[in-house]
């Protein structure tokens, strides 16, 4: 409970509501002690004076009537009504949602259906009507706020308790001849109780607002009786001639509701897993860069070169390397395959070359990257913007997420020609047709009209690929663009791609797990690490003697078609975290080769030509 | 599409119907008898029997309940006691001005609390973020009728640049700038809150938006960043905040209430605080029915709005 306090108060803001709160709530709990005139002693010949008067700190109201004295039992109702209101409707509403929830079909459906019915009415109407049935006063307004807020509970509480009834310890519960009853308080209640806490702290702010406002109308508390609502109604007459009758209960009221939001927040946020790893992404355009070194020159006269690349990913004090100092070099026409299990930084390579990784907690933190000689991290977001998708495009690997699910193909298509050039709509319609006839997509005319969800996933994928080719980049990078696809119509994508390669003098980079698909296209490839290159050659040279034991049982790991009974073996452990490396050869845990000198130090890549490898006792000599 | 507006009509009708079944039950819990109420001191047991056969009180409550939803569907929603006039040419003459209020209100904070949501997700945790996080905070936080009274102090009293309250002025008014000098402040104070509502929720749902695939494929392709934002970006979040912008026209609309007593605006909402306080039950029934009437039908166009922008919504 402690380090949730921490959580939440890490959080400044929320720290100043608890504060003020505070400051409130014992300023109320000491009303009996403090020296307090009788708040609801008039006296006539005293009215209206002005805050720091004599004997009245805040003044008097209208009839007199010390204000501080006023304003603090006033807060103790207006607060001890809101709280209660939540209560009551967080029970009520609970409970209604557990049930319906719990027990599901016609329960469910004849509960729901009440509670869409409540939830039709714009919100303080409702309570307006309850009112004026039971008639003006406090308590029938409290009742008001209570029931018109009970739907809010009813629908949140039903949500998860439908997905907590499917779980297998209700079942559990059910089996071992446990009663409704006891499943729903035993079972049920512990487990959507933080739920329900969540949801009271983000609405008692409102109930006490939604108080006030009632007793405001002078539908609340009835005078003498004042709660800060009907402090501020009374005080609306003389709005005008004794402003401070009215600030003094509206400030109070506006500090309640505001800590109260402030503390809500911050419960929520420190709930909210996703807040509390701090992994959440920031929008930004372009992967910040923050590079140590001035970048490396170029080392060779690919159409692509990068050198020495580090992408890390800075969350809070911990720096995660996903990508540790790669260099890659692609030819015009050549398909390089960056091969590696998940999480060995090869999409985060991909993306860093266009500045494409989210960012923050992305940074680019060292190296360069080259486009025919041209350094493109250094280059300022309008050239770099324009360079992408017409120099360097991407094919991505699931299309249903990656494609705009409410743009239409066309719109999509057409929109990739028209930001790289002044393109008419009609040209730019053609030219979507002439791509979506280039990857052989039948009916393109009517696929043009048609949304990504309306297409199968061997379509949507040749739409990513009609979108990358749209103005004719010297670079595609194709990040596993097919491994969402089943294997027929993989070959079919693999096939278009060699083409397109021969046609048109690509350069590929393909990133993907798999060495068969790595086989069919690829010229070279290089296998990573944990952020790192740990082997480089021709593909048949690689795939026929890998000389880095990763490689060798990567290789291992590949069924094979019509190759018999064969034992797949699969590499025993998991892949090292980055941001906590093992000194040296990374792979070292893993490895059955591995000796003290592996985990002593830094392991080069060592070799000539094009054939590297990262390995102090290689499965095959590299010369 | 024509079927589908439709089908959210006649889905509508059982919602319409559960409204007046929840407002006549509740009507119908006053404890004590309306005939004495309205007689006052005149309720001699001769009159109370009168009134009472007059309104039909003397039936059962289902049968009574029927009527009043047959005499509503015919449009005559009973005469009010306290007015002496039908309920809806009183509902229909106030109404109007309620919608120029709550209309102008909606507008305002549906477009600001989108563009405060936007700006503030795009510059997330800079300078223009950190205000307008801020300024939502203390917008959220205030009451508007206790914002009302200060903008009035202010900006009528003090600066006196705008008239203290109600809709046109009493001399020589009644035309479009006068009733627009009118209602500049309660507008305001009336979309505070809404506008705050929005902004926060059009923040997270453009950050939401923002970190997805197809951001990053927009971005990839060279689309400019502004359109990635207004464009891409907007487009898809205006699928989570378009419900909400349904849910806070309904806190507009009954959030009027306040601010027509503030403002001494002519509208629906204070005619039903009146009702109320002098227990003229007929009146607060039909305008409690026709203003959610009015809401639910709102509804349906913000459903129909929801279909055109998500193809992936069944039509």
């Amino acid at each position: 409970m402690s380090g949730f306090a921490r959580l939440v108060l890490r959080n400044r803001l929320a720290g100043v509501g608890a504060l003020v709160l505070a400051a409130i709530l014992a300023l109320v709990v000491l009303i009996p002690v403090l020296p307090l005139d009788p708040p609801n002693i008039t006296a006539t010949g005293d009215r209206f004076l002005r805050p720091l008067a004599a004997g009245h700190l805040l003044g008097t109201d209208h009839l007199g009537r010390d204000l501080l004295a006023r304003l603090l039992h006033g807060t103790r109702l207006s607060l001890a009504v809101g709280v209660a209101a939540a209560l009551i409707a967080a029970s009520i509403g609970s409970t209604i949602g557990i049930v319906a929830g719990y027990f599901g079909g016609r329960i469910d459906n004849v509960i729901m259906r009440a509670v869409d019915m409540l939830m039709a009415f714009p919100y303080i109407l409702l309570a307006l009507a309850i009112v004026a049935a039971l008639g003006p006063g406090l308590m029938n307004a409290l009742i008001a706020v209570a029931a018109v807020n009970v739907p809010f509970f009813a629908r949140n509480i039903r949500g998860i308790t439908v997905a907590l009834a499917r779980r297998e310890f209700i079942d559990a519960a059910r089996l071992s001849g446990m009663g409704h009853l006891r499943i729903l308080t035993v079972e049920l209640l512990p487990n959507v109780l933080p739920t329900i806490v969540i949801a009271m702290s983000t609405t008692v702010g409102w109930m006490i607002l939604e108080t006030a406002g009632l007793s405001f109308l002078g539908l609340g508390s009835q005078p003498p009786v004042a709660d800060l609502g009907s402090m501020l109604g009374e005080a609306r007459a003389a709005m005008i001639s004794a402003p401070h009758t009215s600030i003094v209960p509206g400030v109070m009221i506006f500090l309640i509701v505001m800590s109260i939001n402030l503390l809500g927040d911050g419960v929520r946020d420190a709930l909210d897993p996703r807040l509390r790893s701090g992994a959440l992404s920031r929008p930004r355009a372009v992967t910040l860069i923050d590079r140590a070194a001035p970048p490396p020159p170029a080392p060779g006269d690919g159409v692509l070169e990068v050198r020495d690349l580090e992408t890390q990913f800075r969350v809070g004090a911990r720096v995660y390397r996903a990508v540790n100092g790669i260099s890659l070099s692609v030819q015009a026409g050549e398909c390089l395959g960056l091969i590696g299990e998940s999480g060995s930084g090869k999409s985060v390579a991909a993306l860093s070359v266009t500045g494409l990784v989210a960012s923050p907690p992305g940074v680019i933190a060292g190296g360069a990257v080259y486009l025919d000689g041209e350094e493109v991290l250094a280059l300022p977001y309008r050239r770099l913007r324009d360079l992408r998708g017409r120099r360097v495009a991407y094919i991505f690997q699931d299309p249903l997420t990656t494609l705009h699910p409410l743009y239409r193909v066309g719109a999509q298509l057409t929109e990739a020609v028209r930001v790289h050039g002044n393109v008419s709509a009609a040209t730019a319609r053609a030219r979507a047709l002439e791509l979506l006839a280039a990857v052989r997509i039948p009916n393109p005319e009517r696929q043009l009209a048609a949304y990504p969800h309306e297409l199968s996933g061997g379509m949507r994928q040749r739409v990513g690929i009609a979108m990358a080719l749209a103005n004719e980049p010297e670079v595609i990078i194709a990040d596993e663009p097919t491994t969402a696809l089943d294997v027929t119509v993989q070959a079919q994508i693999l096939a278009l791609l060699d083409d397109l390669r021969r046609e048109r003098g690509l350069a590929i980079v393909f990133i993907t797990h798999d060495f068969g698909v790595v086989a069919q296209l690829c010229d070279r490839l290089a296998v990573m690490y944990a952020g790192r290159i740990v082997e480089e050659g021709p593909t048949e040279a690689v795939l026929a003697a890998p000389a880095h034991p990763y490689t060798r049982r990567l290789i291992a790991c590949v069924p094979e078609l019509g190759g018999g009974r064969r034992v797949l073996h699969a590499i025993p452990g998991l892949p090292p975290v980055v941001h906590d490396l093992p000194a040296g050869c990374a792979f070292a845990p893993r490895c059955d080769r591995a000796q003290d000198v592996c985990r002593a130090g830094e392991v080069a890549l060592t070799g000539s030509g094009t054939r590297r490898v990262r390995c102090l006792f290689p499965e095959e000599a590299v010369a | 599409m024509g079927r589908y507006i439709l089908k959210r009509l006649i889905s509508a009708v059982p919602v319409l119907l559960g409204i007046t079944v929840i407002v006549f039950a509740i009507m119908a819990m006053i404890p004590g008898d309306p005939a004495t109420a309205i007689l006052g001191s005149y309720a001699t047991p001769e009159n109370v029997a009168r009134i009472n056969r007059d309104l039909g009180l003397d039936k059962p409550l289902v049968q009574r309940y029927f009527i009043w939803l047959g005499n509503m569907l015919q449009g005559d929603f009973g005469r009010s006691f306290s007015l002496n006039r039908p309920v809806l040419d009183e509902i229909l003459e106030r109404f109007n001005a309620t919608l120029i209020l709550a209309g102008t209100s909606f507008v305002i904070c549906a477009i600001l609390g989108i563009l405060a949501g936007v700006v503030s997700a795009a510059r997330q945790y800079g300078l223009a973020d950190k205000l307008i996080t801020f300024t939502v905070l203390i917008g959220i936080s205030i009451p508007s009728f206790f914002l009302g009274m200060m903008m009035i102090l202010l900006f009528a009293v003090n600066l006196r640049w705008l008239p203290v309250s109600g809709m046109y002025a009493i001399y020589g008014g009644g035309d479009v700038p006068d009733l627009l000098r009118h209602l500049v402040m309660p507008a305001l104070a009336l979309a505070a809150v809404a506008t705050g509502v929005i902004a926060r929720l059009s923040r997270s749902a453009m950050l939401e938006v923002l970190r997805q695939d197809y951001i990053r494929t927009a971005r990839a392709k060279g689309v400019p960043e502004g359109r990635v934002i207004l464009g891409h970006a907007l487009r898809a979040a205006m699928v989570s905040i378009i419900p909400v912008l349904g849910i806070q026209a309904g806190f507009v609309l009954s959030g009027a209430v306040y601010i027509e007593i503030v403002f001494q605006w002519p509208g629906v909402g204070r005619m039903l605080v009146d009702a109320i306080l002098k227990r003229d039950i007929l009146l607060v029934q039909g305008g409690v029915v026709f203003v959610a009437a009015c809401y639910v039908g709102f509804n349906i166009a913000v459903d129909v709005a929801q279909s055109l922008l998500d193809p992936r919504i069944k039509t």
